[in-house]
């Protein structure tokens, strides 16, 4: 006996009522990693060889190798990626429960905020007028913060940094734990490299985002894009990392299901 | 006098490029030792360890007493050419494409006699002769040979064809410094343009990174910024097919650096960092441009030419403190051997840079003295005028080298501690 | 010091403990030449394999008679004399293989007789042959010698040309010799050459066109230069009874010498080894300079003929200038000379260039020389040079012959 619901499911997506969104950045070794200063580990950005492409190396066949960390790409924050959630449960991508992989997604546009000021950064203020307009953001929902970060063209003006570091937008210290405490959110993601602003390290406790989902045994999402392409509500997202043992994170592909406009 | 070098025309783009020929280069055992004499800038000759008489051509014993003792050691380069030919025939390629070529008899102040290549300005000798002082240098082959020059310097000497033959000069060649982003990647830059140096492809591997002084050395008309990463064959791969065919000169000047022995850590990812960069990085560099400057190794007269690696003289003897980064550089020297190897065959020359400590961030706890980029950068040029293969830099290069030869136990233990 | 070797300067002249002994009831016959060819496709032991049929055919011996052989060539390679030996069918009891290049002919024939005398060989055929395929002279160039690989052949590859060039100008500048004078040699050798069937040079040569052709390596020009050829020559050494037997005219040997790697000390070449012999070699023969009726000297390029003629005593050191403008050196001429046209108009093939001249003055001696002959030849010098092994020609030797039975008295 087929399950009613899926059956009407798979009807809407067929019949274009439902539409399904792809927020993954393409995977190619220019696309821009997150810098930390050089004197620490970095993480790998993408790199590809060719194992063979119908040639003396394989006749008939074509297949790559590549390497990246855990975080370069569209990528997945485990728990265990910040030092406050790394004595928690189920904190890394192997052990995390897989329903937690499919949830409700909010998205708060902030693209004109952002593309005024780089360092803009989400106060819970602006998320309070944002539910007064969109309604309440439910129990264990994504909040994806559009800053149309992604379609900057170039991993100059992507990273957009400075001498005193990047600039790019994200939550503020308040926020953070406000949205996990006040509206008990699944996670929290971006467009940009972080999950935290570019100048997030100035802020406290530094890296908030990081700090406080994570701590709180919620999970982060960056480098996503056509989120312009979500509702602020009804969205609902399938994200879910590679089975890397210990795994702090994973490059994965972030697939939303909406409403047709 | 020679005449100076003109700016090469714009190459006629239907016209056929010649490919290019090598200079025989078959040498019995004994004649390497001119080989790594001319590669190292020196002159040196066989003497007898028993009657010091200086061996030419080399021989495997002495041709006055027989005796089986015969180093290599410095001599006296002055001698007098006392006959001189001009060749307008030659049945070996690579003349054949040269001619008029001109050859000579010297008699070295310190005895033997030898036939040379005659640079243009030395005087043609008659009932008596002409001073000149010899120099040994690596011709096409990358075998030496001995070069007959005017006593003193003359205006454009190096300009000369048949100088050009056995030299790597920058004068009118496009380089790419594949990492331009670097202390030394600027310098080197820099001094490639002071040289004469027609077009600088300058690599960037940050470009979301602002660096001031590479923006103000973009702005010169000569310099061409490239995206350049070496550790991503997709980059190296688009630059080479964009400007592949004009690097003449390609000084490999990206890096990678870090403190840190073996045990000191949990992993060997700053180990795989500077394997990338350093070493595969030039793997990639060498497979994308090589082939391409292997073509155009004898297309006019800023035909390709040389291939620079800027190593360190611990690709000789690592230093435990940064014992990864000395793998990686002890890597790279491997692979530049093999990298001459493969082409020598089209003539174009590996030149291996052994620089003592830099003068740059990551040598920043290193005691003096180091060296200041612009100085390595200046070696780099001299030994390419000079048409050298291992340039050793500094004093701590100098002494460490040295050392090597005479101790190489010794160097072990005291770079260890 | 490990090695106790005296390194006493040698003297200019020849040092002679004892009285040689003569070659007295030795003698050689049956010169023979194989047609030359500029190129061929046959392999060297084509030729000397022909040379050696010829000589056991015209002396009329069963090949089995022929017990030494003695042979010299650039191209045999793998092949030494002892696997020719084997690919012609020969058992012989002597062999010789001599590398010496110009100075072949002469060395053979002083090792031959010595042999032939002493009794270790009965009859021994001389042969010398190369062939000349499209690449055989850039091969041998190359690899001539481990001097010339490493310190000769990177320097523009010119080979002998280079090396004669080099020697040459040194000599027109120390001792006044002109083009003009190597050109008079070269018209008198082309004029003799027209005599001679075998001569691969058919037309004659003015001393303008000499002078106005192509240089090729300052200051050798093309007509300074032979033409590399393949052919083959040869001879017989026995013993005069032996000759009589088969009626073979036949010449004797009165002097010989050989000499190698002479003044070292010497800058650049501007003598050679018979400097130092050419007492004894006249002392030998009991012979002067103005006995001798003609002269074949080895003339890979002119100057060093003229140094010949200095180094046998024709003439002072630095005089042959003078010596070349005051005679004429045509078969007719008053000082006979290279009357086969020598290398330079006959061509050099290999090793058989270095018996060229010795096969020559056979024949002169003989009476067997054709439209080349001299009236009344009765002594006849050859000399040999071989082998610029750095930077100057190595072997040097020189040999005095006498007329034994023409053809005319044998028959």
């Amino acid at each position: 006996m087929s399950n009613p619901i899926l059956a009407q499911f798979m009807n809407e997506l067929l019949s274009g009522r439902l539409k399904l969104v792809d927020l993954t950045q393409t995977l190619a070794p220019e696309f821009p990693t997150i810098v930390l200063p050089p004197e620490f580990g970095q993480a790998w950005p993408f790199r590809i060889e060719e194992i063979s492409r119908y040639d003396e190396r394989g006749p008939a066949w074509y297949w790559n190798n590549f390497s990246m960390s855990e975080h370069t790409g569209t990528h997945f924050d485990a728990p265990a990626h910040w030092i406050s959630g790394k004595d928690l449960p189920d904190n890394t991508v192997d052990s995390i429960p897989a329903e937690n992989f499919i949830a409700a997604a909010c998205v708060i546009d902030v693209s004109a905020e952002s593309a005024e000021n780089p360092d803009f950064l989400l106060t819970v203020d602006y998320v309070k007028a944002w539910e007064e307009q969109h309604g309440r953001i439910p129990e264990r929902a994504w909040v994806l913060l559009r800053t149309d970060w992604s379609k900057r063209a170039t991993p100059k003006e992507y990273l957009n940094m400075a001498e005193d570091g990047a600039h790019s937008p994200g939550p503020d210290a308040e926020v953070v734990p406000w949205l996990v405490r006040e509206r008990n959110v699944h996670g929290f993601g971006t467009e940009s490299v972080g999950t935290d602003a570019g100048q997030a390290h100035h802020l406290n406790p530094p890296y908030p985002c990081h700090y406080y989902m994570h701590g709180n045994n919620r999970y982060g999402l960056q480098c996503l894009t056509n989120l312009d392409q979500l509702p602020p509500q009804g969205a609902l997202i399938f994200a879910a990392p590679l089975k890397i043992r210990n795994g702090s994170g994973s490059p994965l592909r972030v697939l939303a299901l909406a409403p047709s406009a | 006098m020679s005449e100076a070098l003109v700016k090469p025309k714009k190459k006629n783009p239907v016209e056929r490029t010649r490919l290019a020929t090598l200079p025989p280069g078959a040498r019995s055992r004994s004649a390497q030792g001119l080989t790594r004499a001319a590669a190292e800038g020196s002159f040196e000759l066989q003497v007898c360890a028993d009657c010091a008489t200086v061996q030419y051509p080399p021989r495997e014993v002495c041709g006055h007493c027989l005796s089986e003792h015969l180093t290599w050691e410095p001599v006296d380069n002055r001698g007098e050419l006392i006959a001189l030919t001009t060749l307008r025939h030659s049945n070996d390629l690579y003349f054949r494409e040269r001619l008029p070529w001109r050859v000579g008899t010297v008699k070295m102040a310190a005895g033997p006699v030898v036939v040379a290549h005659v640079h243009e300005d030395c005087a043609t000798p008659d009932t008596s002769g002409v001073p000149v002082r010899l120099s040994l240098k690596l011709d096409r082959s990358g075998q030496a040979v001995l070069h007959a020059l005017p006593e003193k310097d003359t205006p454009n000497m190096n300009d000369a064809p048949q100088m050009r033959e056995s030299t790597c000069d920058p004068k009118f060649r496009r380089v790419l410094v594949t990492d331009g982003k670097s202390a030394m990647g600027m310098a080197v830059a820099k001094a490639m343009l002071d040289a004469g140096a027609s077009a600088v492809f300058l690599g960037d591997p940050t470009t979301w990174k602002t660096v001031a002084a590479f923006d103000k050395l973009a702005a010169d008309p000569r310099v061409q910024v490239v995206e350049l990463d070496v550790t991503d064959t997709d980059s190296v791969d688009r630059l080479a097919a964009s400007i592949g065919g004009k690097v003449e000169i390609l000084v490999n000047t990206a890096s990678y650096l870090r403190d840190g022995g073996i045990l000191g850590r949990k992993d060997v990812i700053l180990a795989r960092d500077a394997m990338e960069v350093n070493v595969l990085g030039l793997m990639r560099l060498a497979q994308a441009f090589g082939p391409g400057m292997c073509f155009r190794a004898a297309d006019g007269s800023n035909h390709a030419v040389a291939w620079v690696n800027v190593l360190s003289i611990h690709a000789l003897a690592a230093l435990p403190a940064r014992g990864a980064w000395s793998a990686s550089m002890a890597a790279a020297l491997s692979a530049a051997q093999t990298l001459r190897a493969e082409l020598r065959g089209a003539g174009v020359r590996v030149v291996n840079i052994f620089p003592g400590p830099i003068d740059e961030e990551w040598e920043q706890l290193t005691p003096p003295p180091k060296l200041a980029p612009s100085a390595v950068a200046k070696a780099i040029v001299r030994g390419l005028q000079d048409g050298v293969e291992d340039v050793y830099v500094g004093e701590i290069a100098e002494e460490i080298r040295e050392r090597l030869r005479e101790n190489h136990k010794g160097v072990e233990r005291e770079l260890g501690q | 010091m490990s090695t106790e070797v005296s390194t006493e300067v040698s003297t200019p002249v020849s040092p002679v403990a004892r009285k040689r002994l003569g070659y007295d009831g030795v003698v050689a016959v049956m010169p023979v030449t194989i047609p030359y060819a500029r190129y061929s496709t046959h392999s060297a032991h084509w030729w000397l394999g022909r040379a050696l049929g010829e000589l056991i055919r015209g002396a009329g011996v069963a090949k089995t008679e022929v017990d030494g052989v003695c042979v010299s060539s650039f191209t045999l390679g793998p092949d030494t004399a002892v696997g020719l030996m084997q690919h012609l069918g020969m058992s012989p009891r002597w062999l010789d293989h001599i590398p010496m290049g110009g100075a072949s002919g002469v060395v053979a024939l002083r090792r031959a007789a010595r042999a032939v005398q002493a009794g270790d060989a009965e009859v021994i055929a001389c042969i010398a042959g190369d062939t000349n395929q499209v690449d055989s002279f850039r091969n041998t160039v190359s690899q001539f010698s481990r001097f010339a690989q490493d310190a000769v052949y990177p320097y523009g590859a010119g080979g002998p040309n280079a090396s004669f060039a080099l020697l040459t100008g040194y000599y027109m500048k120390h001792f006044g010799a002109t083009r003009e004078d190597f050109g008079k040699l070269c018209v008198a050798q082309r004029d003799n050459a027209l005599k001679n069937p075998h001569a691969l040079m058919k037309k004659p040569l003015t001393l303008a066109q000499y002078i106005d052709a192509r240089p090729i390596t300052d200051p050798i020009h093309l007509f300074d230069c032979v033409m590399p050829c393949a052919g083959a020559e040869g001879y017989l050494v026995m013993t005069e009874d032996r000759a009589r037997a088969l009626k073979l005219p036949f010449v004797r040997i009165r002097s010989t010498i050989e000499r190698h790697n002479a003044f070292p000390e010497d800058p650049i070449q501007f003598r050679g080894g018979w400097a130092m012999d050419k007492d004894a070699l006249y002392e030998h023969a009991e012979a002067a300079p103005e006995d001798i009726d003609f002269l074949e000297t080895y003339d890979d390029y002119p100057v060093i003929n003229m140094m010949q003629f200095e180094d046998l005593g024709f003439c002072a050191k630095g005089e042959a200038s003078a010596f070349v403008r005051k005679h004429s050196f045509t078969i007719a001429g008053d000082f006979p000379f290279n009357t086969s046209g020598g290398q330079l108009s006959v061509g050099q093939a290999g090793a058989a260039g270095g018996y060229l001249g010795l096969v020559q003055a056979l024949r002169q001696l003989t009476a067997s020389a054709g439209a080349t002959q001299l009236e009344g030849a009765r002594l006849g010098m050859v000399s040999g040079f071989g082998m610029i092994n750095y930077d100057r020609g190595l072997c040097s030797g020189a040999a005095i012959l006498e007329r034994g039975l023409t053809r005319g008295e044998a028959a």
